[in-house]
């Protein structure tokens, strides 16, 4: 087949460059929605942590966690 | 452990991913045969590399499972093939739209490479289910490091196949016998290549550290003595305790 001309042949490009970020942004996506998951989790736990009586001598809470 | 490293590597694949994209539209000349439409082959040929070389990947982690019985293996050679997996759909969906550019059709059935690469990608869409069927955790990672060996060795095979196949629909970019893409795209093509590779490292990186967040924060829960809230539900994906 001959070669499309530009305003043919870019659309497809467009189209498929666009599939690749939109791949990506569907990805991270996701992921955000675990990570509020997890932030919630978070949240829950420093909630029952300061809820016990000896919550600030002994503090479970890894830092690299609530970092 | 994951987390490591992740943000320069992040950085990388983003200054990699641009620096391609400005290498495609502004530096590459367009081909002569093919003209504009050939600009997809610098993303959807370095996706199926990616992917492909993803599932030989998993594959090699199914095997440090079965050594070890770690279950961190069996976790990092899922993530590996689900984000593989996630590429090859990509390729699929790129490749659909070029082909409809170039050849006027977006499937053609007697073309070894397309359904090569389509039995391939219904291969490994078996694994989540295959995950998803077994409920006692030890054996979900053990049949599911089997399905990622025997999967694995099978990708290579078929790529050697379909090499060897008589057909030559497909363009053929990578050592032909006339000698191949000009420096410029070659150039561009393996700049592609790293990012695509890198945005795959980058991705299972990030997925392993999140994951690896999310049972320590059902670790504490559990030390705190605190009630799970998520409900308890079956799952193909590992766990790690």
């Amino acid at each position: 087949m001959p070669a499309l001309p530009y305003d043919e042949a870019g659309k497809y490009v467009a189209a498929a460059y666009t599939v690749f970020v939109a791949l990506i942004l569907l990805y991270v996506l996701i992921m955000v929605a675990r990570i509020s998951r997890i932030e919630q989790d978070l949240a829950e736990l420093a909630d029952v942590v300061d809820a016990q009586p000896n919550a600030r001598t002994e503090d479970p809470t890894p830092d690299k966690v609530t970092s | 452990m994951y987390g490591k490293g992740l943000r320069p590597l992040a950085a990388a694949t983003a200054v990699t991913i641009t620096v391609l994209l400005a290498m495609v539209f502004f530096w590459t000349p367009n081909d002569a045969d093919q003209g504009f439409i050939q600009k997809i082959f610098y993303i959807h040929v370095p996706l199926a590399i990616v992917a492909l070389c993803g599932f030989v990947f998993g594959g090699i982690l199914g095997i440090q499972y079965l050594r070890t019985r770690d279950p961190k293996w069996d976790l990092r050679s899922y993530v590996a093939i689900h984000l593989s997996l996630m590429f090859a759909l990509g390729v699929l969906v790129t490749g659909s739209i070029w082909a409809k550019g170039s050849w006027g059709h977006w499937w053609v059935w007697d073309e070894p490479m397309l359904v090569s690469f389509l039995i391939v990608f219904l291969l490994y869409a078996c694994y989540q289910p295959l995950r998803f069927s077994i409920e006692q955790p030890e054996t979900q990672a053990r049949y599911a490091a089997v399905f990622a060996i025997v999967a694995g060795a099978f990708v290579p095979i078929n790529f050697a196949a379909v090499r060897m196949a008589q057909s030559y629909v497909h363009p053929r970019t990578l050592g032909t016998t006339t000698g191949g893409m000009p420096g410029e795209m070659m150039l561009t093509f393996l700049v592609g290549l790293v990012g695509v590779a890198l945005l795959y490292l980058t991705l299972w990186k990030f997925e392993l550290a999140t994951k690896q967040i999310r049972f320590r924060v059902k670790a504490m829960r559990r030390k705190l003595g605190a009630a799970d809230t998520a409900p308890t539900r079956r799952t193909g994906a590992p766990e790690l305790s």
